[in-house]
């Protein structure tokens, strides 16, 4: 068996790309449910319901979404412009941090500042402190050809640590009864919700905001252009005239900012400080639904209510029915690979025989 | 006649809607080098590959010595006798000759390697051939043509009775391909055969005594060489009539754009400039001739903006050259690289925005970084129109533009200014594969109106390589059209004949080093011949 390049795509194959790799995806894991004892039907009835199923579930879903979209674009940015990014995580934390030095050290006085204003130094330190982080191995790798994956991997581990750090120490919360968490911000600076009764917050509009706003960056303007054409063929676009180092300084600007503004979001929109397991990998699963999305910033929008729709339900539906929640991993997983297969058939074509 | 050594029926092989080879059958006989001649993608390589069991072929037979050879399989191919010389060489660098030779055709589960057998084997296969080797020198130090030759004994050394060399002459000097021809002779004088396959109606006609022509996948002729007449060819070859690009001497010099003094340039081993020196006038093409890997990419990426000079001098128009593509492109120098597909254009990005991408800053086509796509999409249109790129329209992706194509649209993008009256008299150009009627340069000279954009100065790196034809003509054309309009025109070519087709004044590059550029008229092939190889005229060769 071989793959043969096609002449050319049809419409119906783009359209039932997606829906084939769904129906895979929802085969490959009903039989680790009726593995695992379950009722196929009601396991995924249940997951669809606890993900989507009424207000309360949809706007559990929607408050996950949120830091998955601002992660998912700050994969979609640098991996278009093959800066492979794993350090979202990382980053995601040094702008939580960052947001909470900004709005929360300085002792309830606000630093004597408008709120508006505070409120902006706050964002605007998040997105710097994720930028820098992203900075170093941006350029290494722009610089000296440093392996970009094996260094933003690495400082997820380092910015960790630095953050147990800071919990424990200069940044410790004295109220919190010897907890390892982060003073709070003022409450003033936390954002308001979207709907009453729910965690739902402003931080979504943000969100869609973001994705918009990439989305033209990419399609409409010079530094779009540049970032894909140095991702596309790094010496063609060198060869017309695109300054390729400054666009991956400027791509690792904005995806290190994207990461740190998820973290300044999900303290200033839920937690309001900063705790050692604020994310259970909301960086490395940007990563996925960049994929997902066929790195497309409006694609991240489905992609990121997609994964984080598998997530809520199946926290529920483990409940109902003892399924492992790490189903919920498997079908993202499963999801993942068999859209990327489903987007290389749409491309090339199965073909019996040896070599051709 | 005798039984054929070798015999293809009815060979038909398919890659989706392309025939790539349609019903081809051959045969061919002891002793008699028989030519493959045809343009790119005319399905030549396609046929030896499945000959070779590279590919499998969908129909038809293969009997290799009366035996039938087993399809897909390249280890039977070279157990029948069959050996294949690449163009691209499949030597390993640090190894020695003899290791080279003997790789691959020892069992793997054998206690010690036979390695002095093997070297009597080797010495005496390479002097019955007359193919003199030093069996211990490391391949990394020969030289491109004593290359070719351990890849030649390495074949012969397996046993080959048949040998098939794909486009052997590509990386010789003249001179080394008259050497690879009689040690043709001497190998089809001991019964051997070759299949010769090739695209330069000379070397064909000079080699072989059969010729068969493969046109878009067919067998269109076949021929003795004698009796066949070069125009002939190109005409099988083609489909129509054709003539070489002739001559257009230029009428006058002006003042130089461009002057290069004493440059080197750091790194790239081989690859890199040693003291050059060269003046490029307006209105003159200075076409470079030399085997590649001389130093030419060194001399076309410093041109075009993507390397410095390390020692020495580049003045464009009085201001020292800046290595930066996008100053160069604003100073007027219209650039077309070697590697069309992996530097000439980005092929995941469409048409219309690789038409753009020199320029896209330029007031004409963004304001305040955004992109003004209308003006964009209206240029590259005129660009696909003028320079008639077929394929695809503005939207597609610039990879699915065919080798000519593509390369339209770089000549397109370099040479297109925003400026409209240079364009106005290209618009009856003839597209692709058509027929170029021969006019003077009166015909086809842009007019030279006030306000015409015409570049300052051209750095074509292998203009037509890999280009059929029709539009190998094309690109010259345009290239002299530039050239009479007053551009100052650099044409790096590893192609000879192309060199003396079209420099005003030739210079020949070697180990980093340029002769002088003296008139075509002053040279000839072989004093370009010898100067390729590194023996300066007018000293004792």
């Amino acid at each position: 068996m071989r793959l043969e390049k096609r002449t050319q795509t049809s419409k119906l194959a783009l359209v039932l790309a997606p829906i084939g790799a769904i129906a895979f995806t929802l085969v490959i894991s009903g039989l680790l449910v009726i593995w695992a004892g379950a009722p196929l039907g009601q396991t995924y009835s249940l997951l669809f319901k606890g993900g989507f199923g009424s207000v309360f579930a949809l706007s559990e879903t929607l408050t996950r979404a949120i830091p998955l979209i601002l992660t998912g674009l700050a994969a979609t940015v640098a991996f278009k412009a093959r800066l492979f990014n794993i350090g979202a995580e990382g980053q995601l934390y040094a702008g939580a941090l960052a947001a909470v030095a900004v709005g929360g050290m300085h002792g309830g006085t606000g630093f004597d500042l408008p709120l508006w204003l505070l409120f902006g130094l706050m964002m605007l330190a998040a997105a710097l402190a994720g930028a820098l982080l992203l900075l170093g191995p941006a350029l290494l790798k722009a610089r000296l050809g440093v392996d970009e994956v094996v260094t933003t991997l690495l400082l997820n581990f380092i910015m960790l640590l630095f953050v147990s750090m800071m919990l424990n120490g200069p940044m410790k919360d004295p109220t919190a009864m010897g907890w390892p968490q982060s003073v709070a911000l003022i409450g003033d600076l936390e954002l308001s919700k979207l709907v009453a009764q729910t965690r739902i917050h402003t931080g979504l509009l943000w969100a869609i905001t973001l994705a918009v706003a990439l989305w033209a960056l990419m399609k409409y303007t010079v530094p779009g252009f540049d970032i894909r054409a140095t991702g596309a063929n790094a010496k063609a676009a060198a060869f017309a005239g695109v300054p390729v180092t400054r666009t991956v300084v400027l791509v690792a600007l904005l995806s290190g900012g994207l990461a740190g503004l998820a973290g300044a979001i999900e303290v200033a929109g839920r937690t309001s400080y900063v705790t050692l397991d604020m994310s259970p990998g909301y960086g490395y699963t940007g990563i996925v639904i960049a994929m997902l999305a066929a790195l497309n910033p409006l694609g991240v929008l489905a992609a990121a209510v997609f994964v984080a729709g598998v997530l809520v339900g199946a926290d529920s539906m483990s409940r109902a029915v003892g399924v492992p929640t790490y189903i919920a991993d498997v079908i993202v997983a499963t999801s993942l690979i068999s859209v990327l297969v489903a987007t290389l058939m749409t491309q090339y074509r199965v073909v019996r025989g040896l070599r051709s | 006649m005798p039984d054929p050594v070798l015999k293809l029926t009815g060979i038909t092989k398919r890659f989706g809607a392309l025939v790539a080879n349609d019903a081809i059958s051959l045969q061919l006989q002891a002793g008699e080098v028989l030519a493959l001649l045809g343009e790119n993608g005319a399905g030549k390589s396609t046929l030896v590959s499945i000959l070779f069991g590279h590919y499998t072929a969908d129909e038809g037979q293969i009997e290799v010595f009366g035996q039938p050879l087993p399809p897909g399989n390249p280890r039977a191919a070279l157990a029948a006798g069959i050996g294949m010389v690449h163009q691209h060489f499949t030597l390993a660098d640090n190894l020695s000759v003899l290791d080279n030779v003997m790789l691959g055709s020892e069992p793997l589960w054998q206690p010690f390697s036979r390695r002095s057998a093997a070297r009597e084997k080797l010495l005496g296969v390479a002097q019955r051939f007359g193919l003199p080797v030093a069996p211990d020198a490391k391949v990394g130090s020969l030289s491109v043509g004593e290359r070719q030759r351990v890849e030649i004994l390495k074949a012969l050394y397996r046993g080959a009775r048949i040998l098939i060399l794909d486009e052997p002459t590509a990386v010789l000097t003249p001179q080394e391909s008259e050497a690879l021809f009689d040690t043709l002779g001497q190998m089809v004088a001991q019964g051997l055969s070759i299949i010769f396959i090739s695209h330069k109606l000379g070397e064909v006609l000079r080699v072989s005594h059969r010729i068969a022509v493969l046109r878009g996948g067919k067998l269109v002729a076949e021929a003795p060489a004698a009796g066949t007449s070069q125009a002939q060819l190109a005409q099988w070859m083609v489909g129509h009539a054709v003539s070489a690009t002739q001559r257009h001497p230029a009428r006058a010099t002006g003042m130089p754009v461009c002057t290069l003094d004493a440059v080197c340039t750091a790194g790239g081993g081989r690859d890199r400039l040693d003291g050059v020196s060269l003046a490029l006038k307006a209105g003159e093409i200075v076409a470079i001739a030399g085997v590649s890997g001389n130093g030419q990419l060194a001399l076309a990426d410093l041109l075009c903006g993507t390397r410095a000079a390390s020692r020495g001098t580049v003045t464009f128009l009085g201001q020292p050259l800046q290595a930066s593509p996008a100053w160069l492109v604003t100073q007027g120098v219209a650039r077309i690289p070697e590697d069309r597909h992996a530097v000439g254009v980005v092929g995941d990005l469409s048409v219309w925005e690789n038409a753009v991408s020199e320029r896209l800053r330029s007031p004409a086509f963004s304001r305040a970084l955004w992109v003004r796509r209308g003006a964009a999409q209206a240029h590259a249109a005129r660009i696909v129109r003028e320079f008639d790129v077929r394929g695809g329209g503005p939207q597609s992706a610039a990879r699915s533009l065919s080798g000519g194509n593509m390369q339209k649209l770089i000549l397109g993008r370099a040479l297109v200014n925003v400026a409209p009256t240079l364009v106005a008299s290209r618009t009856s150009l003839p597209p692709e594969g058509a027929n170029f009627p021969r006019g003077g340069p009166s015909e086809n000279c842009p007019s030279s109106a006030p306000g015409a954009a015409v570049p300052k100065l051209i750095v074509a790196h292998q203009p037509t390589w890999g280009l059929d034809i029709g539009a190998v003509a094309y690109v010259q054309q345009q290239l002299i059209a530039a050239r009479d309009a007053g551009a100052a025109v650099l044409v790096i070519s590893d192609d000879l004949d192309e060199v003396l087709a079209l420099g005003d004044r030739v210079a020949v590059m070697h180990a980093g080093q340029l002769t002088e550029a003296l008139p075509a008229d002053a040279w000839t092939r072989e004093s370009v011949g010898l100067a390729m190889a590194g023996v300066h005229a007018g000293e004792p060769a």
